[in-house]
């Protein structure tokens, strides 16, 4: 199912944002990562961890008065998408690289038609006849399990279900067929038997197009079903990365840890959470122009010690493949073992 | 769908037609609380009079009879459409309205049409250029412009572009003595109301600038702006087939109240422009006490204000197809 060849490559992203207090300061440092076709990566975090900002970055969707890509290189086949500029941006946007939002409600313009919203993108990008589009419009519509697709495209936002709204704009994101589909929150507003036939929708087209998926979410259940990789960021940096499995079986970064005690599991899948008692993580998430030396997460973590506090801790590989951003991943890992 | 709009339009001015009446009952009265009447208007005009004279014009008029009376009279002749016999004009209230309708409506319609497209214009620049010099010379007109009188900026028109420049004529409708043909006659008309239109529609141009730019700064913030930037979609692109069609609708309800504060408005401004229009009409009605005139123009007003608030429904519709005629929204 992997292919060798990542088609997205992530190094040293860096955005910043500006305040009136502080200047510019980052909310997403240092995060360096892959995707290959046919792939799942979740990335996972609480609220404000700056998963959002990742996705807005890749997409170059921020808001422009106020923040910047400050540094890094973002290799999605053969374009670098820092680099490019804003028109040539717009034509990798919605055509290579596309994005599925958080609330079907709101992201479709309620005055237009459906169909024609899909239709739209088709245009923009492939430059076919208004006939052509319409067809291709309509096949979506198919793919994406809505019946009676014809007569739906003829239909307004405000006719359809929030999942049926949701499927269209997953239609819309995959209108040209990119090579990344990023997936934020995609199905936090939905309810749960939605949420699964939508997750499985973005499961199945994955193959069908063969494409890399990027899920944003804050549900471990989500990333335990239909992820093959998972990265957690905490402040705006991966703090760690790993096989969906070996994450499950026990992951090393503290916050990771505590990510997955804080999460009820009927299932009771493996590792320390097993059996314990449902935790919760002290305190929040610091402002990112807040951040002091050292590890972010420091002032909520359970094992910290003199040195957490001096040096923002590096990324370490570990045996098992997985990369963590704790200077005491490796006795963890060796306590447990 | 036409069928449905017609018939919709059709119940709202039925339903119109007891608020109608009850606009007539409550100007018949309050009208009446202006001193003075038609009788010593004319007295006055004449010179000199006697009280027999006046008591003779009051009996004419039929001023001699109670007030319940002449209301029961101008009721009942109002139900078979005939708004009565203006004594200062020696002329049937109906003729001397419908031979002023035109120009009214001309001015009204030219002033409508500048001020919505400008203020739309305006205001979505203002907003699409959010916190740059344009969009601050915009704003900054748009408060002056809404708190300059509609008389001043006339009058100022009037002083800069009629006396000083000479481009347009300083009053009127058309060139009294002129024999052109239809076509020219038009351009001369039309050469007559730039002044005026440009004078009314300053207001309402700033009233729209404002709230299209609110309105637009609020639409651009929406998700499905996000959607359409996704999708690659080119910066105007985003603000021609997203953004101004959903920020238009507020610009259409307010659209909708001003028409008949419009027309309050081209009473001040056809007095300046000696526009021969509804507006002066009443002006010299209500100076010389000719009631009935006044009363008829009030009339006509509002059925002019219901009819359009149900054409502005119907347009709703067009614009959002959530807002059904039936009076229910889908969310």
């Amino acid at each position: 199912m992997k292919s060798a060849v990542p088609i997205l490559q992530v190094e040293g992203l860096r955005t910043e944002f500006r305040n009136k207090r502080n200047g510019w300061f980052p909310v997403v440092d240092k995060v360096n990562f892959h995707l290959s076709a046919g792939e799942t990566l979740a990335i996972v975090g609480e609220s404000g961890c700056g998963k959002s900002m990742l996705a807005h970055s890749l997409m170059q969707l921020l808001p422009s008065r106020i923040s910047r890509l400050a540094g890094g290189i973002i290799r999605l086949g053969d374009h670098d998408l820092a680099k490019l500029s804003d028109t040539e941006m717009r034509q990798v946007r919605g055509k290579e690289i596309s994005m599925v939002f958080q609330e079907p409600m709101t992201s479709l313009n309620p005055l237009m038609k459906v169909g024609r919203q899909i239709e739209e993108s088709i245009l923009e990008h492939d430059h076919c006849s208004a006939k052509e589009a319409r067809k291709r419009s309509i096949e979506l519509l198919d793919m994406v399990g809505i019946p009676e697709p014809m007569a739906r495209a003829d239909q307004y936002p405000f006719q359809l279900s929030g999942g049926m709204r949701q499927r269209i704009v997953i239609a819309i994101a995959l209108a040209c067929r990119p090579k990344v589909l990023i997936a934020d929150e995609p199905t936090t507003a939905l309810d749960v038997t939605i949420q699964a036939q939508v997750l499985e929708l973005i499961d199945r087209l994955k193959s069908e197009i063969d494409m890399g998926v990027i899920l944003i979410t804050h549900d471990l259940g989500v990333v335990a079903e239909w992820a093959q990789r998972v990265m957690v960021m905490y402040a705006g940096r991966k703090v760690e990365e790993a096989e969906v499995e070996t994450f499950f079986s026990g992951p090393s970064h503290p916050y990771s840890q505590a990510l997955l005690s804080s999460v009820p599991r009927p299932d009771a899948l493996i590792g320390e959470a097993k059996m314990s008692q449902l935790t919760e993580i002290p305190g929040t998430v610091p402002p990112m122009d807040q951040l002091g030396p050292g590890c972010a997460f420091a002032h909520r973590c359970s094992r910290r010690t003199e040195g957490c506090l001096a040096v923002i801790p590096p990324l370490l590989t570990l045996p098992s493949g997985t990369s963590v951003a704790c200077i005491h991943a490796e006795e963890f890992a060796h306590d447990r073992h | 769908m036409l069928f449905t709009n017609a018939k919709y339009v059709l119940n709202r001015i039925l339903h119109g037609i007891p608020i109608i009446l009850a606009i007539v009952v409550v100007n018949f009265f309050l009208i009446r609380l202006a001193p003075g009447d038609a009788a010593q208007v004319l007295a006055g005009e004449s010179g000199a009079a006697t009280a027999e004279y006046m008591d003779q014009i009051r009996k004419q008029f039929g001023l001699d009879q109670p007030l319940w009376i002449q209301f029961l009279n101008y009721m009942k002749n109002l139900l078979v459409f005939d708004l009565g016999y203006s004594f200062r004009h020696g002329r049937t209230i109906a003729s001397l309205i419908i031979e002023r309708l035109g120009a009214t409506a001309i001015l009204m319609g030219a002033s409508m049409v500048l001020s919505i497209g400008l203020g739309v214009i305006l205001g979505a620049i203002a907003a699409v250029r959010d916190r740059t010099f344009l969009s601050h010379v915009i704003v900054i007109l748009a408060i002056v412009t809404y708190a300059t009188p509609l008389f001043w900026v006339g009058l100022m028109l009037i002083i800069v572009f009629a006396l000083n420049l000479g481009w347009f004529p300083t009053s009127g409708y058309e060139t009294i003595g002129a024999t052109l043909t239809s076509f020219d006659h038009m351009l001369d008309v039309l050469h007559h109301l730039v002044l005026p239109a440009i004078s009314l529609s300053f207001f309402y141009m700033a009233l729209y600038t404002r709230l299209m730019r609110a309105s637009m700064l609020e639409t651009l913030g929406q998700d499905y702006i996000k959607t359409a930037r996704a999708k690659g979609l080119s910066g105007s692109r985003i603000v021609m087939a997203h953004a101004l069609r959903n920020a238009i609708i507020p610009v259409l309800t307010m659209a909708g109240v001003q028409v008949s504060a419009m027309l309050g408005g081209s009473v001040i401004i056809e007095s300046v422009f000696g526009w021969p229009g509804l507006g002066l009409l009443a002006y010299e009605a209500l100076f010389s006490r000719d009631l009935n005139l006044l009363l008829g123009i009030f009339f006509l007003s509002s059925i002019l204000v219901v009819v359009t608030n149900a054409v502005v429904d119907v347009i709703y519709t067009l614009v959002d197809p959530r807002i059904r005629l039936n009076g229910g929204r889908h969310e």
